[in-house]
């Protein structure tokens, strides 16, 4: 059993929590991930390492509440533990210099290119980061992301923090006014993914996106998180997570997402039934 | 002579009308009486071929002597004293082509061979039910520590052998459960996993310590192994799935069996939503393959409400690789088989979901590298099945996550570790490897048989090392 440490609300439905989890933290890199179960019933689903803390031995989770685990990660206390943490998993971020990077996160994907782009500032590289959320409150760890950044800009649907639009917009922007970019990563939800690859490549920026289809064990050993990249198949848990964004196939990635639609439904409102007021989340 | 009945005991089993919409193990098993009854067949041959056919030459005329005389504890300590999982074997070998295949009895005009395998299981069984584990006496000294990846057959052979020893094991396991393909692919009614659970429980009742969500190469690295213990098993199987890369294999309801096997039998997707992982609930299915894997995506399929079943299989009946057995109960529950047949293409609709497997007729050419027919297709004869799921069980090959992070090792051409037959003794000193993960994907005997040459040899290995120091 894997304790919870620390929790804290960062965002509607968006959690950070600490788990310990000594052997993860102890080897753990940026851009690699975990696989978890909530309890013997539980699926295993995969989460990134948003940071780790060696001397603790402890892992920094954070998630947003999108389905039947997820809700109930939400509703679990300090003190509480999880059934399994499985991990680090997938290859480790390229981290070396680049020169300038620039860094995109959209909604809970920010919490997955935090770790990046804090190794990237370390290894040297000048570090451009533009966070993007519908609105101001889903723009989540702006102050640490600022920290290692050199420049930050901010997009929101709603124009309701920095600029109005969308994170292309953005990287536009920051290209117009001169800016030489070496290598970009992208890595938030799948259509936003999808589009800045398609804008980096407009560019002619080379771009890393971190993929996140459905996993079961996270070592290689199934293929449900096969992948097209340029004409091959690829399991995303282990031949990445991050891949060349030029060459992914995002509309048979979107497909794949939706494969249980429907059970994943039954699954939160058999959940929701269950445990009753969940509004506050 | 005595006459010897020409057939094996009828052994009771769920009738197939109401097992294919369940998932309780499909044979039921013998009573004393009649497990007496086919024990009695047995001429107990002074030659002893069915001990020649067994991987692990268990004394089988003397397991069956004992039962035929009632003495189920004697007859439980000859079998276990060969083989740490009996109840598994006795339910999984593929006896037809081991100690069976060899039987004296079998070769007789129109007489089927004893039915050991049967035999096999109803000792084992016999034995859980008295609810008495006997544990062996461990010796307390510690003679020394020793690592296993993987808890498969090999692994957990490998560990209790060296825990009965006087060896401190700890076995490293990826999955958050321990017992390998025995738990995440070998469906429950055909090997129930409580008794999976139960071998587990035992072995650590041994002293083998079990780490469940542990990746060697990752959770803890190779130097850390080197640095913590005497010796090194490796035991990681063959898990990792192959495709046929044909036009549409990303479609959603196309799944490798491994995939398919592991929602069902690891995540009891079968449960769900009792059990929070899905799977996808195809109505028409094609099973590519027509090995163990292969009976085992079908029947569950079948068993998860499918309205029909296909194998297609390019070769013919003759090459099929699966048990007889499994075969048997497959055609009994209305799984239909479509021999000389190959996919090669997946058709889906707008949206991305399976609608068709479009497929070609193939015959049979001269043999190839293993022996058997090549298949050849034969022009123009394609064809479309209707079909919302496919599921592909072609093979698998070894898993990378351990042998990336571990380059020192030689591997074979075909990306399996290289070991030595007789001791598992691998590249690097200290290192020792058995199972699929040498052999490439073969049966539950042979990793286990693997597993117990590796205790011998890591014992001399570690003994040999510190009478030196
Ligand atoms: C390598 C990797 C790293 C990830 N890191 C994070 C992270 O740090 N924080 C975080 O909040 N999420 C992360 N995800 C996504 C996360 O795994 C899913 O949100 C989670 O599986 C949903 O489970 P659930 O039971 O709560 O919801 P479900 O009921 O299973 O799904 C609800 C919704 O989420 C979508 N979904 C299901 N599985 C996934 C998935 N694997 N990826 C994306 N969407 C999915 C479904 O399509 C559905 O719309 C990551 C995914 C991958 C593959
Ligand atoms: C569906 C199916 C049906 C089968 N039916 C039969 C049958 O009827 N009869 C028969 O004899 N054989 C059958 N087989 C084959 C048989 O199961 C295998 O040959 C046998 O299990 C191999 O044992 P193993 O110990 O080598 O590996 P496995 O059983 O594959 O176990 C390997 C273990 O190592 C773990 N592992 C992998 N990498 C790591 C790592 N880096 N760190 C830690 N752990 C790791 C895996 O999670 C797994 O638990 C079947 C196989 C399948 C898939
Ligand atoms: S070959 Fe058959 S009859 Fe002979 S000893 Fe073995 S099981 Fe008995
Ligand atoms: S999640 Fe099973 S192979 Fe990637």
């Amino acid at each position: 059993m894997f304790e919870i440490t620390s929790k804290e609300k960062i965002a509607t439905k968006e959690y950070e929590i600490w788990v310990k989890a000594p052997k993860v933290a102890s080897h753990a890199k940026p851009g690699q991930f975990v696989v978890i179960r909530t309890s013997l019933n539980g699926e295993r689903i995969p989460l990134t390492i948003a940071d780790f803390n060696v001397e603790k031995g402890e892992i920094r989770l954070i998630f947003q509440a999108v389905g039947k685990t997820t809700y109930e990660m939400a509703t679990m206390k300090v003190g509480d533990a999880l059934q399994d943490v499985a991990g680090p998993l997938g290859h480790p971020s390229e981290i070396k210099k680049y020169g300038t990077v620039m860094m995109i996160g959209g909604g809970v994907g920010i919490a997955a290119i935090l770790p990046i782009l804090k190794e990237l500032k370390r290894a040297g590289n000048k570090v451009i980061t533009i966070l993007g959320g519908r609105s101001a409150d889903l723009v989540i760890l702006k102050d640490e992301c600022e920290k290692f950044s050199d420049e930050l800009l901010v997009t929101t649907d709603d124009g309701s923090m920095g600029m109005k639009g969308v994170v292309t917009d953005g990287m536009k922007e920051i290209v117009k006014r001169g800016e030489k970019i070496d290598q970009a990563w992208s890595i938030g939800p799948t259509v936003m993914m999808k589009f800045s690859a398609y804008t980096a490549k407009e560019l002619g920026i080379p771009i890393f996106v971190s993929l996140n289809p459905i996993m079961v064990d996270g070592t290689g050993m199934c293929g449900a998180c096969r992948v097209t990249v340029g004409k091959n198949i690829r399991f995303a848990c282990v031949d990445g997570p991050e891949f060349d964004g030029y060459e992914v196939n995002w509309d048979e990635l979107m497909n794949r997402l939706r494969q249980y639609k429907d059970q994943e439904k039954i699954s939160l409102e058999n959940y929701m039934a269950r445990v009753g007021d969940l509004s506050w989340l | 002579m005595i006459k010897i009945p020409n057939n094996k005991t009828p052994i009771k089993e769920q009738d197939p009308k109401e097992r294919i919409h369940n998932f309780g193990e499909v044979v039921l098993g013998y009573t004393l009486e009649e497990a007496v009854a086919e024990a009695n067949r047995c001429l107990q041959c002074v030659n002893q071929p069915c001990v020649a056919g067994c991987p692990v030459n268990i004394d089988i005329p003397g397991f069956i002597l004992a039962l035929r005389n009632r003495d189920l504890p004697k007859s439980t300590q000859i079998l276990k004293s060969y083989n740490n999982l009996p109840a598994v074997c006795g339910r999984v070998c593929p006896q037809e082509s081991q100690c069976e295949g060899r039987c004296t009895v079998g070769k007789m005009k129109d007489h089927e061979p004893v039915a050991i395998g049967k035999l096999e299981r109803f000792v084992a069984d016999w034995e859980a039910n008295q609810g008495i584990v006997n544990i062996p006496e461990i010796p307390s000294q510690k003679l020394g520590r020793v690592a296993i990846i993987g808890a498969g057959p090999a692994g957990l052979t490998a560990a209790a052998d060296l825990a009965k020893m006087g060896y401190e094991v700890k076995i490293f396991e990826a999955l958050h459960a321990a017992g390998g393909v025995l738990m995440y692919g070998i469906p429950e009614f055909r090997l129930p996993k409580s008794i999976v659970e139960r071998e587990v429980n035992f072995i650590k009742s041994l002293g083998v310590e079990i780490d469940t969500d542990s990746i060697a190469g990752r959770s803890v690295t190779i130097s850390e192994l080197k640095n913590e213990f005497d010796a090194i098993f490796i035991g990681t199987g063959a898990g990792t799935p192959s495709f046929m890369n044909i036009p549409g294999t990303n479609l959603n309801g196309v799944y490798s069996a491994s995939e398919f096997l592991t929602r069902i039998n690891l995540m009891h997707a079968y449960k769900f939503p009792e059990s929070d992982t899905p799977v996808r609930l195809g109505k028409h299915v094609v099973v590519v393959g027509a090995g163990n894997v292969a009976m085992d995506a079908s029947r569950s399929a079948l068993r998860l409400g499918a309205e029909s079943v296909k194998i297609v299989y390019r070769r013919s009946e003759e090459e099929m690789p699966a048990r007889i057995e499994e075969y048997h109960h497959a055609i009994e529950e209305g799984i239909e088989f479509h021999w000389l047949t190959n996919p090669i293409e997946y058709i889906g609709d707008d949206k991305g979901n399976l609608t068709a497997v479009k497929c070609i007729k193939m015959k049979l050419g001269e043999p190839d590298a293993s022996g058997r027919r090549r298949p050849i297709p034969i022009d123009g004869s394609e064809f479309i099945i209707e079909a919302d799921m496919a599921i592909e069980a072609i093979g698998q090959t070894s898993n990378k996550v351990l042998l990336s992070a571990f380059p020192e090792l030689k591997l074979t051409p075909h990306g399996y570790i290289e070991a030595d037959p007789e001791t598992g003794q691998t590249s690097v000193e200290g290192v020792f490897a058995g199972g699929d993960i040498v052999t490439g994907a073969a049966t539950v005997i042979l990793a286990m048989g693997a597993g117990k040459k590796s205790a011998k040899a890591i014992d001399e290995y570690i003994k040999s090392k510190k009478a030196v120091l």
